[in-house]
């Protein structure tokens, strides 16, 4: 922690991700209620009425309030979607480099098949296929964020799967499967883990496009919908697309420099031991 | 000792690599007894731990046959390989490199009770224990990652591991090499009381000829992955008959042939 600290992009980055957790975490105590709620007159101006500090947006409803909410809901879905893909991505490139032969050619051309088919594009169409909601939203970003981590897991397995401890794991008897998920697997996660910094940002955008298009959970405020809400009215109000783009620009741009500084300052750790 | 424990014959095993073809276990023939140590020495790429390697089935061999306590090891498959495994251990050169870096080292002793189903969860942290207690450990040294301990204290722990599925041979694949004078010494009187208690038969395999003639009863010295010589080891090392014996004989420093004392 403390070599972290002295990383100056870490320490922005892990800045704006403590604001991000604060506000998602404060969402229901500053604005108890629904967020959808109308709370005055529409179209209201950020900095015109102090109880509505960031204005309202087209049927009056507080801005600031959504813009909490949905810092809970970006978190939420970049956090959960780049979880499951790390988790399902490790689990298949650890199997497929530990097998080899037939079961790794299988794994690994499922791989291609996902990654040639472009990621939004293929979230998009799960989504309007299943059907929105927030769990759907996660596993679609899911779906096209594992196959990074499996070509990155099996690669690291590679290597590690000649090491003598996983012949002396063979020699006493384990089960195959259990030497690749129990023995291999955590001593291959750590350059696995150092792709969630780009997965949760990308995560995050993805979430924010599918809801700008009318695909995201319509039960949740989402900084996605707000900017769409707001494109209507972009001439005589540009600040309803103006400030939850700029919250949604300042969260990737902190996950992006914190995980580059949590990559840095364990590659420092490394070169000094 | 008349059946012998391990039986092997025209083991073969042939790796190609960029065109060419490395032989790296010729038409190998060796028998071990029951509590006998027999050593497999030679200069480096002769094929020794890959001979040793074959036999355990951490490689597959192109041809031979190894029978191992009256059975065709190498016609075992899946969960019948994994339980007869039991009765064949290995111990590596680096102890560090051949347990899972992030254990403890109960965990490493855990793993084959568990495995094997000989002891129930509740009943394993005292055989864990007791494994420590046998190879010269206090049991407190437990709940310690493998990297908090030392060099010898790991491969003390490596050897508990082997033995505690009461294996009948015990593959040492440069087991004290890497280990400095004072604790090679002690290790290898710790194997030989556990030779004498248990009755395990050893396959030693080594460079180290000085270790061999004090460790062995017989030797098989290899060159690019055929025997060279064989025979009790004493005898051989003493008197060389092959150019490869000779030249292995010639190079041990006369310092080494003194580190143990000669076993009766």
């Amino acid at each position: 922690m403390r070599r972290l600290a002295s990383i100056p992009e870490a320490l922005v980055g892990l800045g704006i991700l403590a604001i991000l957790a604060a506000m998602a975490l404060a969402a229901s105590a500053l604005f108890p209620g629904d967020p959808f709620a109308i709370k005055g007159a529409p179209l209201l101006s950020p900095f015109q009425d102090w109880s509505l500090p960031l204005g309202t947006d087209r049927l009056g409803r507080d801005v600031m309030a959504e813009l909490f909410h949905g810092a809970r809901t970006s978190l939420a879905v970049g956090l959960a979607a780049a979880a499951a893909a790390i988790a399902v991505g490790a689990v298949i490139g650890t199997l497929a480099g530990f097998a080899g032969g037939i079961v790794d050619e299988a794994l690994m051309r499922l791989t291609d098949a996902f990654q040639t088919v472009p990621s939004f594009l293929l979230a998009l169409a799960f989504v309007s296929v299943v059907g929105p909601s927030l769990t759907v939203v996660v596993i679609a970003i899911a779906l096209s964020a594992w196959t990074g981590p499996a070509r990155v897991a099996r690669a690291e397995v590679l290597s590690i799967r000649e090491r003598d401890f996983v012949a002396g794991a063979r020699v006493i008897g384990m089960h195959p499967l259990e030497i690749a998920l129990r023995e291999v697997l955590p001593n291959a996660l750590a350059p696995v883990l150092a792709l969630s910094s780009v997965i949760v940002a990308s995560a995050i955008l993805i979430e924010a496009a599918l809801s700008f298009l009318g695909l995201g959970d319509p039960n949740r405020v989402t900084w996605g919908s707000m900017i769409a809400e707001g494109r209507t009215v972009l001439r005589s109000a540009p600040f309803l697309s103006i400030v939850p783009g700029i919250a949604l620009v300042l969260t990737v741009l902190g996950v992006y420099l914190a995980g580059e500084g949590v990559v840095e300052g364990t590659a420092v750790r490394k070169s000094l031991s | 000792m008349s059946e012998p424990l391990l039986a092997v014959s025209g083991l073969i095993k042939r790796f190609r690599r960029s065109g060419t073809t490395v032989t790296a276990s010729d038409e190998i023939s060796l028998s071990i007894s029951p509590g006998e140590t027999l050593a497999l020495a030679g200069p480096s790429g002769s094929g020794k731990s890959t001979i040793a390697r074959l036999i355990l089935r951490l490689i597959e061999p192109d041809a031979g046959r190894v029978d191992f306590e009256g059975e065709n090891f190498l016609a075992l498959r899946g969960s019948a390989l994994r339980a007869r495994r039991a009765r064949l251990q290995m111990v590596f050169q680096d102890p560090l490199a051949a347990l899972n870096p992030r254990a403890t080292v109960a965990r490493v002793l855990d793993d084959p009770l568990r495995i094997h189903a000989l002891a129930s969860r509740s009943e394993r942290p005292e055989r864990i224990a007791a494994l420590l207690k046998r190879v010269g450990l206090s049991p407190d040294l437990a709940g310690r990652h493998l990297h908090e301990i030392s060099g010898g204290q790991r491969q003390r722990v490596a050897i508990a591991r082997a033995i505690a599925t009461r294996p009948s041979l015990i593959v040492l694949d440069e087991a004290v090499s890497a280990l400095d004078v004072s604790v090679r010494g002690q290790i290898l009187e710790l194997l030989l009381d556990l030779q004498r208690a248990e009755r395990i038969a050893y396959l030693f395999v080594s460079h180290d000829l000085g270790v061999v003639r004090a460790f062995a009863h017989r030797v098989i010295l290899l060159e690019d992955g055929r025997i060279a010589e064989q025979g009790d080891a004493r005898a051989v090392i003493d008197n060389p008959q092959s150019t490869i014996g000779k030249a292995l004989v010639a190079a041990v420093p006369r310092l080494a042939r003194t580190t143990i004392q000669d076993r009766s």
